[in-house]
């Protein structure tokens, strides 16, 4: 028996000490293999006596499953500490980058765009889109801008021949608009317009959105409203509007908008001449002459018209301080608004 | 139009500063562009008299000068200016004087002489900076008066008195945009109107009847066109001094509005021109012949202007003729011959109204622009000419001398401008504005607008002025209302309407989904212009006639594109030359393609790619974009329609891309646009650096998606076979593909092509294509069997079809 004992404690000893799992698959042939030390004692029970037999045969076996759970624990423990050598084998450095094509990104204008459009078709206007090349009748005759009249001037406009040139503002699309359908309509427009100009704060090619909306009880009291939510909503942040009085041969009374100015909150600065006010928008009620072109009477409906110019919006929200920057498509310039 | 703020404070004068009367002209419609001193400010400058001009010893071009200052004794001044005389009254700067532009004045030795300070030009005072607004016919021609001799001041003027206060420097430049509408505004008179509107203010005009005798001395006016020209007002002026020059308060007045000083009487018709708004002429009496003829030009008349220009008239333009010849054209600009010159002593002075419609068609017409024409096309009061002529003739008298004689009218009431009264209705007011206004305010603001205003049931009847040609219907009298009212106390609020839903077809495709499929597969939109070169579009689309513009800003922006590959070509040059190589660029517009005398305009999607298809990045080999990376771009864009399937991509020849790596594609047998590389004769004449692919699709075609519909799921498996087929070189994929798809339509669930392999164990000019099948069954589970014979099937059909055989 007590050589039984000192078997099990060399067997304990041996497993502590294998360094991996083949020596530790060793330790257990020598122990329980077939000729192993402990398989030996039970070899030998059939010559012990009878009544010996069952007691030393109990201690033998117990012997062995202690021996082979010592073999498990440690088999488990060499796994546990070989496992965590090829994890950290293959530890990578997460500062890397990671793989694949890098994003693109939209034009500011395209940007400024798609947040003015959202907007207003947010509020139910819809987006109606119109020719670039136009007739002398869409662009001016049928906005109330017959030919000789002096607002043609505030217009440089490019001519393909008499009677068709590049739209000079997104308006047209209005007297196209009310042409094919009735009342109500709420209709924005954007696009290209194009106008014969070049110098430092003027592009021959820029963008607008044109917006107006009819119906039987709109009023000036709309229009402010309406365009107040819009730039707080564009802008996202507590503007001051101001309506000023002004000219479109398309609309009556007219206006313009300023905003209190977001370079420097109103208080007076190079962008906005010392004024604290930045001109954003024209706009005014629909002039009677454009409902008579179009065959909608102006008894019965009113109508509010805006138009925006695009750049300038985008101008002012991103702080770009050189119009020409949009078309010169530098990639250095368009990455930043990605 | 600019105006000095002490001219208008004259007329009238609110209790309000500079910046306050900005404001309220800016919101009353005539906005303030700038406001600019009308002197850049200096000190220590007095008036000084010259006692005595002596040579200088040592300097043939200098003078030493005794001076008047107001001090006991005069001060010695050496000085270069050619003006310099004795008994003239000049600017001095003293000892410690500052200057416009900080220049300190301190004594100096000029060649031995001692000098106690300077004798001063305008230029040195900084009155010559303002450059002229609108060219005057009058002045064109004349050059500036000099600016660089000693400024004369007037005889009266004291001896050491301070002369920015003597000159009344302390005023300021408003620059007005006006809105073509408001011709009524274009002088002080008009503006005074309004702002003593605006502030409940009377008017102090200076006296509109001045006295002076008249004497007999009569010139004929016959108008034979009276349509275009209703009234006529001419005088004959005599015995005026040569070479007299106006006042230096006018002088300054006319400079301080942006136009030059030239003569007596040219400065006198600007200077009640910039008073009351009406443009007149002056005649040398002397060179005209017989009588003044107001008519239309006769076909290829001929006449040379003020500015030296001859122009060729027809029967559209009115002019001003004597017996013999056009002398002027009505209302724009007068002709060289009978221009008044420095030694006219007799003018005949014009003062007429223009049909407006007429002078702005041939100002148009004539590319001619002057503040006569431009104050003539928006309207002139038709009764204004008597005062203008009045206030001239007082002024010129006054200022040359002379006798005049009487004035020579010719008037057509018939033709002259009417205004009918308007009705105005007391409830369309609240109904444009969104608020009422009450009778006193509405008869307070259209009588101070000078309307007459009869009160009815319903409204107001309402006859404007005869200086507002911009008010004819109700509308423009509720924008009066509500301008001077003010549009910031008018009410604002949330427009009300139907709430209807406006959603989109879910089978279209949006821009903007394709937009953001470029982007996330590392595309940079850009936007260029939509005119571009004739040589570059040449380039990228020839054998297509260009729509011109017939006024191009410049030749590179002559025509319309009719291909985004212009715009996005130049892209790719631009920033190729800014050092970036690896470019992926998308744009989608309008093309403008001309078919004899039809313009289509239709929205196209194109991009380019030239560089790396991903940026440099580790693990990643680098190499350059090929066709098929742009096809895989193109690919996904045709998928977003949901049938990307029906897309075909063939061969294609077109001539700017490389012919063996072309394709055109076609949706149910339409165009729908190109891909490829671009033709290397092309890409080295661009002096592109690298390869660049491009493509261009009808955005139409890939806007038409589908809605998708849910086919059933198959209960039983599915097996995939691969196979691998050797076939001639030139057969395409899609080709084999086809025939296989046609050899087994029903179980064919998809198929893959996993390889394509030239080379080493493949005979020359064949290739070979390896390819997974997956075929499933709906209604049960295919054995081997039923696999190997549908694989046969198609080995056969591909082996027929496409002479394929299997590679081993």
């Amino acid at each position: 028996m007590q050589k039984l004992a000192d078997t099990v404690n060399e067997a304990r000893r041996e497993i502590l000490q294998a360094r991996d799992r083949a020596a530790l698959d060793k330790v257990r042939v020598r122990y329980l293999g077939k000729k192993g030390l402990l398989t030996e004692f039970l070899k030998q029970l059939g010559s012990l006596p009878a009544e010996m037999r069952r007691e030393i045969g109990q201690a033998v076996n117990q012997a062995k499953d202690g021996v082979e759970q010592a073999l498990k624990v440690r088999r488990g423990a060499l796994e546990i500490t070989e496992l965590e050598a090829t994890l950290s084998d293959a530890a990578l450095d997460v500062s890397l980058p990671g793989r694949g094509q890098h994003s693109g990104g939209a034009h500011p204008v395209s940007r400024t765009l798609r947040r003015i459009e959202h907007i207003f078709t947010q509020l139910g206007f819809e987006i109606v889109e119109g020719p670039e090349v136009e007739d002398d009748y869409h662009n001016f005759e049928a906005l109330n801008v017959p030919a000789g009249h002096p607002a043609r001037d505030m217009h440089d406009t490019f001519y393909f021949n008499k009677n068709t040139l590049l739209r000079t503002h997104t308006s047209p699309v209005q007297v196209r608009v009310m042409q094919s359908r009735p009342p109500p309509l709420r209709v924005i427009a954007p696009g290209r317009v194009y106008r014969c100009d070049s110098d430092l704060t003027h592009t021959p090619m820029f963008h607008q959105v044109e917006g107006f909306m009819v119906d039987e009880r709109v009023t000036f009291a709309d229009l402010k409203g309406l365009l107040a939510d819009f730039l707080q909503n564009f802008f996202e942040r507590d503007l001051k509007t101001r309506f000023r009085p002004s000219y479109f041969p398309f609309t009556e009374p007219s206006a313009e908008v300023d905003i209190s100015c977001v370079m420097c909150a109103g208080q007076g600065c190079r962008v906005c001449k010392e004024t604290g006010w930045l001109e954003v928008l024209g706009c005014g009620m629909v002039h009677p002459n454009v409902f008579a072109h179009v065959g909608i009477d102006s008894e019965h409906y009113t109508g509010l018209a805006f138009g925006m110019g695009v750049e300038r919006l985008a101008m002012l929200r991103y702080g770009v301080n050189d119009l020409r920057l949009f078309f010169e498509n530098d990639l250095r310039f368009l990455r930043q608004f990605q | 139009m600019k105006f000095s703020e002490q001219w208008l404070r004259e007329w009238v004068n609110p209790a309000l500063s500079r910046a306050e009367l900005a404001q309220q002209l800016t919101l009353a419609g005539l906005e303030v562009d700038a406001i600019q001193p009308a002197c850049a400010p200096f000190s220590g400058v007095v008036v000084g008299a010259l006692l005595k001009v002596e040579p200088h010893p040592q300097a043939d071009k200098l003078k030493v000068c005794a001076v008047n200052v107001g001090r006991e004794q005069p001060v010695t001044i050496v000085t270069g200016a050619a003006n310099t005389r004795a008994g003239l009254r000049v600017p001095v700067a003293l000892i410690g004087a500052v200057l416009a532009g900080g220049k300190t004045i301190q004594p100096a030795t000029l060649r031995g002489v001692e000098s106690h300070g300077m004798l001063c030009s305008a230029q040195e005072l900084g009155m010559a900076d303002v450059a002229p607004d609108v060219l005057s016919p009058a002045t064109l021609g004349h050059p500036w008066p000099s600016a660089q001799g000693l400024l004369e001041l007037p005889p009266e003027a004291k001896p050491g008195a301070d002369v920015f206060s003597y000159l009344k420097l302390d005023d300021a430049i408003f620059e007005l945009g006006l809105t073509p509408n408001r011709g009524d505004c274009l002088s002080i008179a008009g503006i005074a109107r309004e702002v003593a509107l605006l502030n409940r203010l009377k008017i102090h005009a200076p006296p509109s009847k001045a006295v002076f005798n008249i004497v007999q001395s009569h010139f004929e006016v016959e108008v034979q066109a009276p349509a275009d020209c209703p009234r006529y007002l001419g005088r004959v002026i005599r015995g005026l001094r040569p070479r007299a020059q106006a006042p230096l308060w006018m002088q300054e007045r006319l400079r301080r509005s942006g136009v030059r000083s030239v003569s007596a009487v040219v400065d006198v018709t600007n200077y009640v021109m910039l008073e009351w708004g009406q443009p007149m002429h002056a005649f040398d009496l002397a060179k005209l012949h017989g009588r003044i003829v107001v008519r239309r030009a006769r076909q290829g008349e001929q006449l040379t202007l003020l500015d030296g220009q001859q122009v060729i008239l027809d029967a559209e333009t009115l002019v001003i003729a004597d017996g013999e010849k056009a002398q002027a054209i009505a209302g724009i600009m007068g002709g060289q011959e009978a221009a008044i010159g420095p030694e006219s002593d007799t003018v005949f002075l014009e003062s007429a109204f223009f049909s407006p419609a007429l002078i702005a068609r041939r100002a148009r017409a004539l590319g001619l622009h002057s503040d006569s024409s431009h104050r003539f096309e928006r309207g002139v009061d038709p009764h204004l000419q008597r005062r203008a002529m009045e206030r001239a003739t007082a002024l010129l008298l006054q200022i040359a001398g002379g006798e005049a004689g009487p004035v020579t009218e010719a008037v057509y009431a018939e033709h002259l401008p009417k205004h009918a009264p308007i009705k105005l209705r007391r409830e369309r007011i609240a109904r444009v504005l969104g608020t009422a206004l009450a009778h006193e305010q509405v008869t307070e603001i259209l009588g101070g607008l000078e309307m007459d205003v009869n009160p009815q049931v319903d409204g107001w009847l309402v006859t404007p002025p005869g200086h507002r040609f911009d008010i004819g219907i109700e509308a423009d009298l509720i924008e009066e209302l509500a301008r001077i009212h003010g549009y910031a106390r008018l009410p604002a609020q949330l427009p009300q309407a139907t709430l209807t839903a406006r959603a989109p077809s879910e089978s279209r495709v949006a821009q903007a989904r394709m937009h953001d499929l470029l982007i996330a597969r590392g595309y940079q939109e850009v936007i260029t212009y939509s005119f571009v070169s004739p040589d570059l579009q040449r380039q990228l689309n020839p054998g297509h006639t260009p729509l011109e513009l017939a006024n191009p800003l410049s030749s590179d922006m002559a025509v319309m594109r009719s291909t985004l590959w212009c715009g996005l070509i130049q892209t790719l040059i631009y920033n190729q030359n800014r050092q970036q190589n690896r470019l992926r660029f998308f744009e989608s517009g309008v093309n403008f393609v001309l078919q004899g005398n039809e313009i289509t305009q239709e929205k196209f999607i194109a991009g380019v790619v030239t560089g790396a298809p991903c940026p440099p990045q580790w693990g990643l080999e680098s190499r350059e974009a090929d066709f098929y990376d742009l096809k895989g771009d193109v690919e996904a864009l045709l998928n977003l329609t949901g049938c990307g399937d029906g897309f075909r991509f063939e061969a294609g020849a077109h001539p700017a891309l490389h012919p063996g790596q072309s394709a055109q594609v076609s949706r149910n047998g339409d165009t729908v646009g190109w891909i490829g590389a671009l033709h290397p004769q092309v890409q080295r004449a661009l002096e592109l650096k690298q390869r660049a692919f491009v493509f261009e699709l009808r955005l139409a075609a890939l806007e038409q998606g589908r809605l998708a519909r849910f086919g059933g799921l198959s209960k039983f498996p599915f097996i995939r076979r691969d196979l691998a087929v050797v076939v001639e070189q030139k057969v395409s994929a899609a080709a084999v593909r086809e025939c296989i798809v046609s050899a087994c339509p029903a179980l064919l669930r998809d198929i893959e092509l996993f390889d394509v392999y030239k080379g080493k164990g493949i005979e020359p000019g064949k290739k070979s294509l390896a390819l997974g099948l997956t075929l499933q069954d709906a209604a049960r589970t295919l054995t081997d069997q039923d696999v190997n014979a549908i694989m046969e099937g198609i080995v056969k059909k591909l082996r027929d079809e496409l002479g394929a055989s299997l590679r081993e």
